[in-house]
């Protein structure tokens, strides 16, 4: 108990002494507190200047103005459209029409060539297909692209593909529905043609689209040389003509294609091609002609071989084509079709009973032909071209059918002059003359005249 | 046979083993700018040419194959290429020099655009939608076009980065004095109306005070026709151009025609490098430009 009144003592002077401490440190504290508060609250002043003075800067001079530089990099001044519309693909619109006098003949046929069906017999005033064409970069891998054309109440998917960007080494893989890269005319569309229709070649090689349009895959490598040498190989469904369509596993036609080109001085320059195509053909089928002038059912099964060659020559005054310049193009096709031909036809020379029977027999063809054209323009709004197309109908092996149907020898042949004004890049009108022989025993003289207007994008000027 | 095969095979392994950077220009103005910046470190191609409308260019085969070996494509932008680059670039096969790839340099995207249309028509004529595309004409614009080039270059080609930036401050500032000379030379044709054939001068003109009082052709792009040339030969009465100018390679007829019943001089001017024998840099372009304006003033 000796301790108890100390120590109560001692509590009393603690407390004493902590009553006194805390009245002093309180106002010393009180004061620190306020002192500390002023300052904050004049730092936090400070900042919020400096903020809304360095958000008014930025307000004035938007950074793509801005002509400082970055982290050592200029910046871009182009600013970028923020709105969605802005990656809209580029869309272009192509009108066609035309007026065609010519001869009446209902079943237009190239004479001596496999009949394909011909849409040309379309006389006096007409509308073209009209084509759409939509095109974008996908991402920085992809490019597609999509041409619909539209020709009375019917739309055609003419072109849908996409392409690599980034593949590097000279690889391009395109993949969908393209018009195929054989040939030199074959790429391009009919709005880009020198001429009112096809060359004669391109109708007996593919029919009156007159352009070989695969479902499928295409490869192209362009060699890292200072000549352009450029290699291509497709493969696809090879549902067009001259194959059919087989519903297959598997490729069903196959394309090769070599080109090459170059400068010939500042003024000239050139491209020159070989292409092969095989296709295969399961029931294809067409109406010919039979000893006694009747129609006739003929249905091929085999394979068909395509070689051609094309060269393009182009030259205008320094290279500048704007003024005045000149085209050259031609190209030279063989086929060989080898297979069996059936023919049939009720009271037809194969089928004279109409029992229904067919008379098989092997179908071995070996045909040519070329076209060249010359295309000059003379001021910036006019050209004039002239265009020779010839074709061999060579020889056609029919086996147990060339006694039944007629196999004309024949070389048709067809001489063109036009002539075109373009009011712009984007609107041209054309008057064209052609001397049509392609059908044995008439001579067809066929003007026409034209007119082609693309709106919408820019379009390509390819070579 | 065998041995023409075999020599092909090996010049085809052999060709891309070249140090410098291979830089595609599409314009001969900045192939001679990357030759300022990139000196012997580099490999030029030239697109085009002065006597040549580079709207107008097709996708040739030697583009092609060019476009192909590049690490660099140097372009104006502002859809002057429109109707033949993208087409290239796409089917050459490399992708360092695809758009939005460093390999791929558009100018245009370094410089504030003159005459940005409000209405994109195309009743308007050629226009273009970023704006007028002929930059190269006011010098003032290959400062900030040359700093990111070198920039550019540097990336690409890391080894000569700190070379690239040393020679664009030269070039920076030989091109600064040169400037000041041509400005201080030039003052005569402050205010003085002009006819162009082509919007070919927008820049120059801002850059030096020219006045232009009307343009040859009737809308970008489309010829001069005879009724275009006489209403401005009637204009002439009331504003009074004091020479009518084209580029190397605008026909003359036009531009001598009007010039003849006006009895004002027409002058032809480089445009871009190459356009006539003293052009034959970035420097003679500017100087022989000057000359050939003081010449048709007077």
């Amino acid at each position: 108990m000796l301790h108890k009144p100390f120590a109560v003592a001692a509590l009393l002077a603690a407390s004493c002494g902590a009553q006194a401490a805390s009245d002093a440190d309180l106002a010393a504290i009180r004061s620190q507190i306020d002192e500390m508060k002023k300052s904050y609250e004049q730092r936090i002043a400070a900042l919020e200047q400096k903020l809304s003075q360095a958000e008014a800067r930025s307000a004035a001079n938007p950074p793509a103005a801005a002509p400082v530089a970055v982290e050592g990099r200029p910046q871009a001044v182009a600013s970028a459209s923020s709105s969605a519309s802005a990656f809209n693909p580029e869309v272009s619109l192509v009108l066609q029409g035309q007026y065609n006098q010519m001869k009446n003949v209902p079943n237009r046929t190239i004479t001596g060539f496999w009949p394909t069906e011909d849409g040309t017999n379309q006389r006096g005033f007409s509308v073209n297909e009209t084509e759409l064409m939509f095109a974008a970069n996908i991402d920085p891998y992809w490019r597609g692209q999509a041409i619909l054309s539209v020709q009375g109440d019917s739309v055609e998917v003419e072109e849908a593909w996409v392409r690599t960007l980034a593949l590097g080494s000279g690889l391009g893989i395109k993949g969908g529905r393209f018009k195929s890269g054989i040939g030199y005319l074959n790429e391009q569309h009919a709005h880009t043609w020198d001429f009112a229709n096809a060359p004669l070649m391109y109708n007996v090689l593919f029919g009156p689209s007159a352009s070989y349009v695969e479902d499928g895959l295409q490869f192209k490598w362009l060699a890292p040389t200072p000549l352009f040498v450029e290699f291509g190989a497709e493969i696809g469904r090879g549902a067009a003509y001259p194959g059919s369509d087989s519903n297959k596993n598997g490729s069903g036609a196959g394309a090769l294609y070599a080109h090459v080109g170059d400068d010939v001085g500042v003024s000239s320059s050139w491209r020159a091609g070989v292409s092969y195509l095989k296709t295969s053909a399961n029931d294809r089928q067409a109406d010919f002609v039979d000893v006694n002038g009747a129609t006739a059912q003929g249905t091929f099964n085999g394979n068909t071989d395509t070689w051609i060659a094309d060269f393009v020559w182009k030259w205008a005054p320094n290279g500048n084509p704007k003024y005045q310049n000149f085209k050259f193009q031609s190209e030279y096709f063989v086929r060989q079709d080898k297979g069996d031909l059936s023919c049939a036809g009720l009271a037809s020379a194969c089928d004279p009973l109409a029992a229904g029977a067919a008379v098989s027999g092997s179908y071995d063809t070996r045909q040519s032909g070329w076209y060249a054209q010359g295309v000059y323009q003379f001021t910036p709004e006019w050209r004039a071209g002239l265009r020779y197309d010839q074709l061999d109908s060579g020889s056609q092996n029919l086996g147990a059918n060339a006694a039944y149907l007629i196999v004309p020898d024949y070389k048709p042949q067809r001489a063109t002059a036009m002539v075109d004004y373009s009011w712009s890049e984007f609107s041209r009108a054309r008057l064209q003359y052609a001397q049509d022989k392609s059908m044995q025993g008439v001579t067809d003289n066929q003007l026409t005249l034209q007119y082609i207007m693309s709106l919408g994008a820019h379009g390509a000027h390819t070579f | 046979m065998i041995r023409l095969c075999l020599s092909l095979l090996l010049s085809l392994a052999c060709l891309p083993a070249t140090a410098a950077l291979q830089v595609f220009a599409t314009a001969p103005e900045w192939a001679a700018l990357v030759r300022e910046i990139g000196g012997d470190k580099v490999s030029i191609y030239t697109a085009t040419t002065a006597l040549q409308d580079i709207h107008r260019i097709t996708a040739k085969p030697s583009l092609l194959a060019q476009a192909r070996r590049a690490q660099l494509v140097v372009a104006t932008g502002a859809e002057l290429e429109i109707g033949w680059l993208p087409l290239v670039l796409r089917d050459s096969g490399n992708a360092g020099i695809q758009p939005g790839q460093p390999g791929y340099f558009e100018a245009a995207r370094y410089v504030t655009l003159l005459d940005v249309p409000a209405v994109l028509d195309r009743a308007q004529g050629d226009v273009h939608a970023a704006g007028n595309p002929h930059i190269q004409l006011d010098p003032r614009n290959l400062f900030r076009i040359g700093e990111a080039l070198a920039v550019r270059m540097g990336e690409l080609d890391p080894p000569n980065a700190a070379a690239y930036q040393a020679a664009y401050k030269t070039f920076a500032e030989k091109w600064r004095a040169a400037i000041a000379r041509w400005e201080k030379e030039a003052a005569p044709l402050r205010g003085v109306p002009v006819l162009v054939h082509h919007a070919s001068f927008l820049y120059l003109s801002n850059w030096l005070g020219l006045k232009e009082t009307g343009t040859l052709e009737p809308k970008p792009g489309v010829e001069p026709s005879s009724g275009q040339l006489t209403a401005l030969l009637a204009r002439q009465q009331n504003v009074p151009a004091k020479m009518v100018l084209r580029t190397a390679y605008q026909s003359d007829g036009p531009s001598l025609w009007i010039a003849g019943k006006a009895g004002i001089p027409a002058v032809m001017l480089p445009f871009t490098v190459g356009g006539t024998p003293e052009a034959g840099d970035l420097f003679g372009l500017f100087d022989d430009t000057v000359r050939r304006l003081l010449k048709g003033l007077n």
